[in-house]
C-alpha cells in the first residue's frame, strides 16, 4: 500500500465494489493516492479501470464502499459538484466553442464574471503554452494542443484531483511519446494529483509515482514503477509489465528460494521462487530480455550461471532496444534477449548458434495457478 | 368526398399545374391512341350512388362495355374537365344550372345528338326544364337524370322549425348546420322574402341581396356547429344528436327518417329548391356511342328504379316512379302534400354571379 | 490514344446525362413548367367569357381585400406556433430515442412515432374528429370523470387545429432531431457535466448549438408542411378554420378562378420562402447544411 497518512491523501477508496449484471467490474478495492502524486491504474481492457475512474468522477454509483476526495466523502455528491475534473479519452472539447470558451466553460458554470473568466482562461492557456490560440476553433489545433486545451479546461477549475481516461490512446506513436513527457511536466508544474488510467505499461511506468496494476476488478499489485518491474508480485504483473519471457514447466527441485524448473523437452532452468513452490507443481518462470546475456560461446558468458544453447530466429534492430529472437536448443521454446548496447554482437546472423545465460535471482518463478 | 388530396406549400396550384403540364405533354399523345379499345370502356364522372354496381355488371353483359366510375361533385367535375379541356371522361353528370356558364367559359362539353336517345323515356316536364337551362347557341347539351330537393330536417323530439331562418333561432345555438355553398345563400334569400332567381340578371340588386344574406348568416354563425361538405358529415351529426336542425337534401332526410321517425324532412315555408343532375358529353370524350347506350340503358324504367333506390331520389325516367319504393313515395307525399307546387328549380347561373356569391361566402367563413 | 480518351469522356458524359435525365425531366416538366404557367395565369384577368388581358388585378385583389390578408397572416402565425409546439414536443421524444432508450426500446419508440403515418391523413384526422366531437370519446370521458358537467365540443377551435398539426408534423421534427442528437458525442455531455454544468446550461451551451442544423431543418420542414396543410385545419377547424390553402382550393375548384388561385399560390410560395429565409437568418444556419440534415 502507498504509505500515506489520510491527511496527505487526496483520494481514498475503501472497499469499493461495482457489479454489472453478470460480472463484477470492481471488487472490494481499497487504496489511497497521496497529494500531488501521479497515480496510474494499469490494466488490460475490461479489467474494470474505466468503471473505477467513472465512479471516482461520479458518473457511476458504486454498489458499496466509499470514495473520499480531499477528505470529503463523495457518497452524495453529483459529478458536477465534485472537486474532480476529467480529461476524456477523446478529449471531448466542445466543437461549438472557441478554445478560450472551452477553457472558460467551467468558470462560467461557477458564475465567474465574463471578463474575469476570460482573463483566467487566457492565463491558463499561457501556462500550457497556448497563448494566442484562444480565438481558434478546436479543430484548428494539433492533437497535442488539443490535449493541452483539455487539461487547461479542467485545471482552470483548480480541482483536487484530475482524472485522465487514456487521453493518449488516440494519438499516433510519436506524439504519444512526446505527450508523455509533456503530461509529466504539466503535472509537476501544477502539483495537482493526477489519476491516470491506461492499458499501456510504458505510459504507466514513465509517468507515475505509483501504479496499481488492475486485473478482474482487483489490484494485482500496487507500487512504484520500479517495484512493478523488478519485483512483480504476481505472475500477471510479471507478464503484463514489460516485455517478459514466460517459460512454463514444473518444479523439479526446490532449494531455499531457488527452484529448478523442468520446461518442455527436458530443458532445466533455475529461477528464484516467489512464494511457496512445491516440488512437482506447475510453474511459470519470467525472464526479462535484459536480464539474460547472449554470447557466441559459453566463454563469453558470466561465470556460475547455467549455460543454454540456442539458434537465432530473428534479429530486431531498434538501436538501444535491439533484441534477438532465439529458439532454445532442447525445448524449442522461443525467447527474447536484449542485444548488448555496445554493438558487440551487431554481426549476428540468422540461424547462427549462440548461447545465453541469466542470473537465477532475476528469473522469477510463480506457481502457475494464477490467471496469467 | 372532396377532401381526398393532401396539400403541400402552394399545393393546389402545383397539383393543378402539374396536371396541366402532364396533359399538355401527354394528352396530345394519348388522344392519338383513341381506337378500338375505347369503345369497350365508358368513363363516367358522377356523384356517389348514381351508378349502382349491379347496373354496371348488367350493362357489361348486354353491351360488352365496361363502365369506370369516378366520384365527384359539381365543382370538381367542372374543374377536372377544365384542366383537361374536356378529356378524361366520356360522360359527366353536373347539375343542370351549372352547364351553360361552364360551357361558355371553358368549352368543356359537346352538344348531344338527341336522335341517339329514346327521348320518350324522359318525364317531359323535366326534359323541358333542362332544355331551358342547358341550351347554348341553339344546341342541347344535357339530358335530365336524377332530381331532388333541398329543404330542412329537424329532430321533432327536440325542436320544430318551419323555415330556413329558424335555423338561426336562439334556442338552437350550436345545434344547426348548413353547407357553405350557394344553395344556402339561395335558401336564405328566399326566406327573406325575395326571389334571388328573379334578380339573376340585375347584378347590382343581386349583390345587395347577397350582402344582406351574408349579414344574416354571419349573425347566425354561432348557431351553426359546422359547415358540412358531404352528406355523411351531416347525417353523422344528426344521428349523434349534435345537430337538431339543418338544411339537407331530401334523400338524406328521408333516409334518416326511415331509421328514426323523429327526424323529419320538410318543405320549408319559403319553398324547397330543386336540383337536377344531368347527362352531358365531355368535349373530348372518346366513347360517345357507349355514352348514348348507357343513357338509353339506365333510363329504362326498371333500371332507373334501381338507381332511384340506390340514391334515394327520383329519376327523370317516365314510369320509374311507379316502380319506386312505396316508402319513398309515401315520404315524398308527406313532405310535399301539394306535389311539386312549392318547389323552385334552379335556373342556369349567369357568368359572374358566382364571384359575387364567393365574396359573400368568404366573408361568412372569416367572420367570428 | 487521344481518341480513346475522348471516347471515354464522351461516354462518361452520356452516362451522367442519362443518370440526371429523370430528375431533370421531373424538375422541368413537373415543377418549372407548371410554375411558369401558373405565373402567367396569375398575371391576367378575365374580361369576358374566354377573354383575358394581362393585369395585376389578382394581386391587387389580395392586397385590397382584408379577408385574404387576415387569413394569410393567421395561417403564418398559427403555422409558426404549431412549429414551435412541435419542436417542444419532439425535443424530449427525440432525446429519449437517441440518447436514453437503447436498442429495441429506441426502435420501438421510433415506431410509435411512425404508426400514425401508416394510415392516410384523412383517416388520421377523422380519428381525431371521432375523439374530440361533442358526442365523441374524450368529451364523454371528461364528463364521466366529473371534469365537465356535460360534454363540451372540443372540435372547431384553434387549439384543436394546433393539436392536429403538431400530431401530423411530429415525425418530421423527430427524425432530424434524432439524427442531430445521435451525432452528439456522449462524452461532450459528460464533460460539460464534469465541468460543473447543470441540465439547463448543458442544453443551452452544448446540445442546442450542436443540434441547431437539425432543429432548423425540422422547423423548416414542419413549417412548410403546416403552412401547406389543408385537410387538418379544414376538418378540425371546421367553420372557423380559415387556412390559406382553403382559399386556394376555393379559388381553383369552387370558383373556377384559376387566375386568383394562381396569384394566391404565388403569395403563399413567397410567404414560405420569406419565413424560411428569416428562420435561417435568425438561427445563423446555412441552407445547404440544414438541408443535409433534413
Amino acid at each position: 500500500m502507498v504509505p500515506a497518512s489520510p491527511a496527505a491523501a487526496d483520494l481514498e477508496v475503501r472497499a469499493l465494489s461495482k457489479r454489472f449484471a453478470d460480472h463484477a467490474a470492481v471488487r472490494d478495492l481499497t487504496f489511497s493516492v497521496a497529494r500531488g502524486s501521479f497515480f496510474s491504474i494499469l490494466g488490460p481492457s475490461g479489467c474494470g479501470k474505466t468503471t473505477l475512474l467513472r465512479m471516482i468522477a461520479g458518473f457511476i454509483r458504486p454498489d458499496s464502499g466509499e470514495i473520499t476526495i480531499g477528505g470529503r466523502s463523495m457518497a452524495a455528491v453529483a459529478p458536477n459538484k465534485r472537486p474532480v475534473n476529467m480529461v476524456f479519452q477523446h478529449l471531448a472539447l466542445f466543437p461549438m466553442m472557441s478554445v478560450a470558451q472551452n477553457v472558460a466553460f467551467g468558470l462560467a458554470r461557477r458564475g465567474v464574471g465574463k471578463a474575469e473568466r476570460l482573463r483566467r482562461a487566457q492565463a491558463m492557456l499561457e501556462r500550457v503554452g497556448l497563448a494566442g490560440s484562444g480565438d481558434k476553433r478546436t479543430d484548428e489545433l494539433s492533437g497535442g494542443q488539443r490535449q493541452r486545451v483539455a487539461i487547461a479546461r479542467s485545471m482552470v477549475l483548480e480541482p483536487t484531483l484530475l482524472l485522465l481516461d487514456e487521453p493518449l490512446g488516440a494519438l499516433d506513436l510519436k506524439l504519444r511519446e512526446h505527450m508523455k513527457i509533456e503530461l509529466k511536466q504539466l503535472q509537476s508544474a501544477f502539483g495537482t494529483t493526477f489519476v491516470y488510467i491506461t492499458h499501456d505499461q510504458s505510459e504507466a511506468l514513465v509517468l507515475s509515482d505509483h501504479v496499481g496494476v488492475m486485473n478482474h476488478g482487483r489490484f494485482e499489485q500496487l507500487g512504484t514503477p520500479q517495484e512493478l518491474y523488478f519485483a512483480p508480485a504476481t505472475s500477471f504483473v510479471a507478464g503484463f509489465v514489460g516485455a517478459n519471457n514466460r517459460l512454463t514447466g514444473s518444479a523439479l527441485a526446490v532449494a531455499g528460494d531457488l527452484v529448478d524448473v523442468a520446461a518442455a523437452g527436458g530443458w532445466v532452468i533455475r529461477a528464484r521462487a516467489h512464494g511457496t513452490i512445491v516440488t512437482g507443481a506447475p510453474v511459470a518462470v519470467y525472464v526479462r530480455p535484459e536480464a539474460a546475456t547472449l554470447a557466441r560461446a559459453a566463454t563469453g558468458l558470466p561465470q556460475g550461471q547455467g549455460v543454454h544453447a540456442a539458434r537465432i530466429v530473428s534479429l530486431l534492430f531498434d538501436g538501444a532496444n535491439s533484441v534477438a529472437l532465439l529458439r532454445e536448443a532442447s525445448s524449442g521454446l522461443e525467447l527474447r534477449i536484449a542485444l548488448p548496447q555496445t554493438g558487440a554482437l551487431a554481426d549476428l546472423k540468422m540461424g547462427e548458434r549462440v548461447c545465453f545465460s541469466f542470473d537465477p535471482e532475476r528469473a522469477i518463478c510463480f506457481a502457475a495457478e494464477a490467471n496469467a | 368526398m372532396i377532401f381526398t388530396r393532401r396539400f403541400r406549400p402552394h399545393p393546389r396550384a402545383r397539383r393543378m399545374a402539374c396536371l396541366l403540364a402532364a396533359l399538355t405533354v401527354g394528352g396530345a399523345l394519348a388522344t392519338e391512341h383513341a381506337g378500338a379499345d375505347d369503345a369497350k370502356v365508358l368513363r363516367i364522372i358522377t356523384w356517389a350512388d348514381y351508378v349502382p354496381a349491379e347496373l354496371i355488371a348488367q350493362f357489361a353483359r348486354e353491351s360488352g362495355i365496361q363502365v369506370q366510375v369516378t366520384l365527384s361533385n359539381n365543382e370538381e367535375m367542372i374543374s377536372k374537365l377544365r384542366a383537361t379541356g374536356g378529356a378524361g371522361f366520356d360522360l359527366a353528370q353536373p347539375s343542370q344550372d351549372r352547364i351553360i356558364e361552364a360551357q361558355q367559359e371553358f368549352r368543356i362539353y359537346k352538344p348531344l345528338d338527341a336522335s341517339k336517345v329514346r327521348l320518350e323515356e324522359f318525364v317531359p316536364e323535366l326534359l323541358e326544364t333542362v332544355k331551358r337551362n342547358a341550351t347554348v347557341d341553339g344546341k342541347l347539351y344535357a339530358l335530365p337524370y336524377v332530381w331532388g330537393t333541398e329543404g330542412l330536417i329537424y329532430n321533432s323530439k327536440r325542436t320544430k322549425i318551419t323555415d330556413y331562418t329558424d335555423l338561426c333561432r336562439p334556442d338552437l345555438k350550436g345545434k344547426t348546420a348548413v353547407r357553405l355553398k350557394r344553395p344556402t345563400l339561395m335558401a336564405f334569400a328566399l326566406a327573406s322574402g325575395k326571389d334571388p332567381f328573379a334578380l339573376y340578371g340585375n347584378t347590382k340588386a343581386y349583390t345587395a341581396l347577397m350582402d344582406q344574406v351574408g349579414r344574416t348568416l354571419i349573425a347566425c354563425k354561432p348557431n351553426l356547429r359546422f359547415f358540412y361538405d358531404n352528406k355523411d358529415q351531416l347525417l353523422n351529426g344528426v344521428r349523434s344528436g349534435e345537430i337538431d336542425a339543418a338544411m339537407a337534401w331530401d334523400s338524406g332526410g328521408w333516409g334518416l327518417n326511415r331509421t328514426n321517425p323523429d327526424i323529419k324532412f320538410i318543405n320549408p315555408r319559403s319553398g324547397s329548391i330543386a336540383w337536377m343532375d344531368t347527362f352531358v358529353l365531355p368535349a373530348r370524350g372518346r366513347n360517345d356511342a357507349g355514352a348514348y347506350a348507357w343513357i338509353n340503358f339506365v333510363m329504362r324504367p326498371e333500371n332507373a328504379a334501381r338507381v332511384a333506390k340506390s340514391v334515394g331520389n327520383f329519376t327523370a325516367a317516365k314510369g320509374a316512379d311507379q316502380l319506386a319504393d312505396a316508402r319513398l313515395r309515401a315520404q315524398f307525399a308527406e313532405t310535399f302534400p301539394d306535389g311539386l307546387k312549392n318547389i323552385k328549380w334552379y335556373p342556369a347561373i349567369p357568368a359572374g354571379l358566382e364571384e359575387i356569391e364567393g365574396a359573400v361566402l368568404d366573408r361568412i367563413k372569416a367572420a367570428n | 490514344m487521344p481518341d480513346t480518351t475522348m471516347t471515354v469522356n464522351w461516354r462518361r458524359r452520356l452516362v451522367l446525362a442519362l443518370l440526371l435525365a429523370p430528375a431533370l425531366l421531373w424538375l422541368v416538366g413537373l415543377i418549372i413548367l407548371p410554375h411558369v404557367d401558373l405565373a402567367l395565369l396569375s398575371f391576367r384577368e378575365r374580361v369576358a367569357p374566354r377573354e383575358y388581358v394581362p393585369s395585376l388585378a389578382q394581386y391587387r385583389t389580395f392586397f385590397a381585400e382584408p379577408l385574404y390578408w387576415h387569413v394569410f397572416v393567421r395561417t403564418a402565425l398559427l403555422s409558426a406556433l404549431a412549429t414551435a409546439l412541435t419542436l417542444a414536443v419532439a425535443f424530449p421524444i427525440a432525446w429519449v430515442i437517441a440518447k436514453v432508450a437503447r436498442g429495441r426500446a429506441s426502435a420501438l419508440l421510433f415506431m410509435v412515432c411512425l404508426i400514425p403515418f401508416w394510415v392516410s391523413e384523412t383517416v388520421r384526422t377523422l380519428g381525431w374528429m371521432i375523439l374530440l366531437r361533442e358526442s365523441g370519446v374524450l368529451p364523454s370521458l371528461l364528463t364521466h370523470l366529473g371534469i365537465t358537467a356535460q360534454p363540451v365540443e372540443l372540435l372547431y377551435h384553434d387549439a384543436t387545429i394546433l393539436v392536429g398539426l403538431v400530431y401530423t408534423s411530429l415525425l418530421f421534427m423527430v427524425v432530424p432531431l434524432v439524427g442531430s442528437f445521435e451525432s452528439l458525442d456522449n462524452e461532450l455531455i459528460e464533460a460539460a457535466y464534469d465541468l460543473g454544468g447543470k441540465g439547463g446550461a448543458i442544453l443551452r451551451e452544448i446540445v442546442i448549438p450542436h443540434a441547431a442544423p437539425g432543429i432548423t431543418a425540422g422547423c423548416i420542414v414542419v413549417f412548410m408542411l403546416t403552412l401547406g396543410n389543408y385537410l387538418t385545419p379544414t376538418l378540425l377547424g371546421g367553420k372557423n378554420s380559415q387556412w390559406f390553402t382553403e382559399q386556394l382550393y376555393t379559388q381553383f375548384i369552387t370558383r373556377f378562378n384559376w387566375e386568383q388561385g394562381a396569384a394566391l399560390g404565388f403569395l403563399l410560395l413567397g410567404l414560405s420562402t420569406a419565413m424560411v429565409w428569416l428562420g435561417l437568418k435568425l438561427s445563423g444556419q446555412r441552407f445547404s447544411d440544414v438541408m443535409r440534415r433534413a
